[in-house]
């Protein structure tokens, strides 16, 4: 675990550990500094098939450490457009870059307006120290 | 809420920052660096684990060989002082109450080391069935385990090598400890049995010599790489000994509680059989998961040596071969194994001569 704790403000949050960063009507996905500590070193990424339509708090993958299994929660609605090939061969770059080298997928998004409903990096922060 | 008991190493762990999870009732770690860098320095240097948490129990008096002869699965009888074994107790449909290692102090005392969760059932299993001249007492408070494994832990520890499963009173600097050549890793190394006021100090002088702190995941993951099964997982009161391929720990010529069961399984051959396998395809298996034609994973995880999912399983004879294709239903998803020969993980020879 080489990265120290940070939530960058340029991301939208989900309260399940998961982030997602915008980009015109397409969004990058992946799990949070916290959510890579909390399970430790990943060994296993789970993405979801081509194709797939993937719907707003719903479950689009699974990543594993040793230990446990955990639900990937999609913080957006939307379309896949691409698997991160990097993270199914090499698991453990989402304990090294979390937020870049680390991301899990791309979508294409069904609905702009629910970016809305997510947290800030300071909302998400507040979240974290109330846990 | 139930109070969560702690070895006397508590305070070492988390001065380390290790995580502390729940196990058999105590407050252990799993991981202090992280399961897998703690894995790779057992099998590449030396790890040390804090096993304080097993049960110790002490069977004394003139008739306590007889005890034990007759409440454990493998011939006590071949046991001289300084001598251990791995054996099972027994229950009379030839299930396995408990894994352990006994220990011969003198032909009148033996220890056991048993299992945390087992503790206290294993007490009364022996308890009850005591016979005039034999007294069982559990020591487990009064002592402090640490296990010291890998390849270079003697060197570290600068003890001379020592057959497998023997044991010594001795000291490591200064600090005297019974020293015992056994592990749970498929290492080289020792377990160091100390009162539990040292086990602190024993600890530190482990650390100085450079041995890993490495917690419980890395000691599951090691275990099951070299096909050691886990009681309460691969092993229990209603799996019996020949299925789970421990057969080699039953002395069958001897009476026990449970021979005659173990030997007409033995002559019948097993319905089922305790197997390893590797996965074919990216994915980790986890207890509880069904294999196509009637098995079920009992023991799963991520080998960091083969970087792939690899479990243990019972599985009907007929699909036990090494190299039988399975498949294992992964959270509704099926994806391939194949059953290998156990060990899952050896140690590459190396050419006769080097070091």
């Amino acid at each position: 675990m080489a990265v120290t704790e940070t939530y960058p403000d340029d991301l939208k949050y989900h309260p399940e550990h998961d982030w997602a960063r915008i980009d015109g009507d397409e969004a990058t996905l992946g799990i949070t500094w916290f959510a890579q500590d909390s399970l430790g070193e990943l060994v296993h990424f789970e993405p979801p098939d081509e194709g797939t339509r993937i719907g707003k708090d719903d479950t689009y993958g699974e990543v594993e450490s040793v230990k446990a299994v955990s639900d990937l929660i999609s913080p957006l609605s939307g379309e896949l457009i691409e698997v991160n090939k990097k993270v199914v061969d090499a698991p453990e770059t989402v304990n090294e870059d979390p937020y870049g080298e680390g991301w899990l997928v791309r979508i294409r998004l069904a609905d702009a307006g629910e970016v809305d409903s997510l947290l800030d990096a300071a909302d998400y922060r507040r979240l974290l120290e109330e846990q | 809420m139930q109070t969560l008991l702690r070895t006397p190493l508590y305070d070492r762990h988390v001065a380390l920052g290790a995580r502390m999870v729940p196990f058999a009732g105590w407050e252990m770690p799993v991981q202090y660096e992280g399961v897998i860098p703690e894995h790779k320095a057992v099998r590449a240097d030396c790890g040390v684990f804090d096993v304080s948490h097993m049960g110790e129990l002490e069977v004394e008096g003139p008739r306590a060989g007889a005890l034990l002869q007759l409440l454990l699965s493998n011939d006590i009888e071949r046991l001289d002082d300084g001598g251990a074994q791995y054996t099972l107790l027994t229950n009379e449909s030839g299930g396995i109450v408990d894994d352990l290692i006994v220990y011969r102090l003198t032909p009148f005392r033996y220890l056991l080391i048993v299992n945390a969760s087992n503790r206290e059932a294993d007490f009364e299993w022996l308890k009850e069935r005591e016979i005039p001249g034999s007294d069982v007492r559990d020591v487990s408070d009064e002592y402090g385990l640490l296990a010291v494994q890998g390849p270079r832990s003697l060197e570290r520890l600068d003890l001379p090598d020592a057959p497998a499963f023997s044991f010594a009173e001795g000291e490591i600097d200064g600090i005297a400890c019974m020293i015992n050549r056994t592990g749970y890793t498929g290492e080289k190394g020792v377990e160091l049995m100390v009162p539990a006021e040292d086990a602190a100090d024993l600890w530190d002088r482990v650390l100085d010599r450079g041995a890993t702190p490495a917690g419980l995941g890395a000691r599951d993951t090691l275990r099951l790489e070299v096909c050691y099964p886990l009681h309460g997982n691969d092993i229990g009161p209603d799996t019996d000994a020949i299925s789970a391929g421990l057969g080699w720990v039953c002395a069958l010529g001897t009476e026990f509680i449970g021979a005659d069961e173990l030997r007409r399984i033995k002559s019948e051959g097993p319905a089922r059989r305790l197997v390893a396998f590797v996965m074919e395809e990216p994915a980790i298996p986890r207890q509880g998961m069904g294999i196509e034609g009637g098995g079920e994973v009992t023991s799963g995880t991520h080998s960091p040596m083969l970087d792939r999912g690899i479990g243990l399983g019972y599985l009907p004879a007929s699909l036990a071969e090494p190299g039988q294709e399975l498949t294992v239903d992964v959270r509704g998803r099926p994806r391939r194994a194949r059953v290998v020969p156990k060990p899952i993980y050896k140690r590459e020879e190396r050419p006769s001569g080097s070091d």
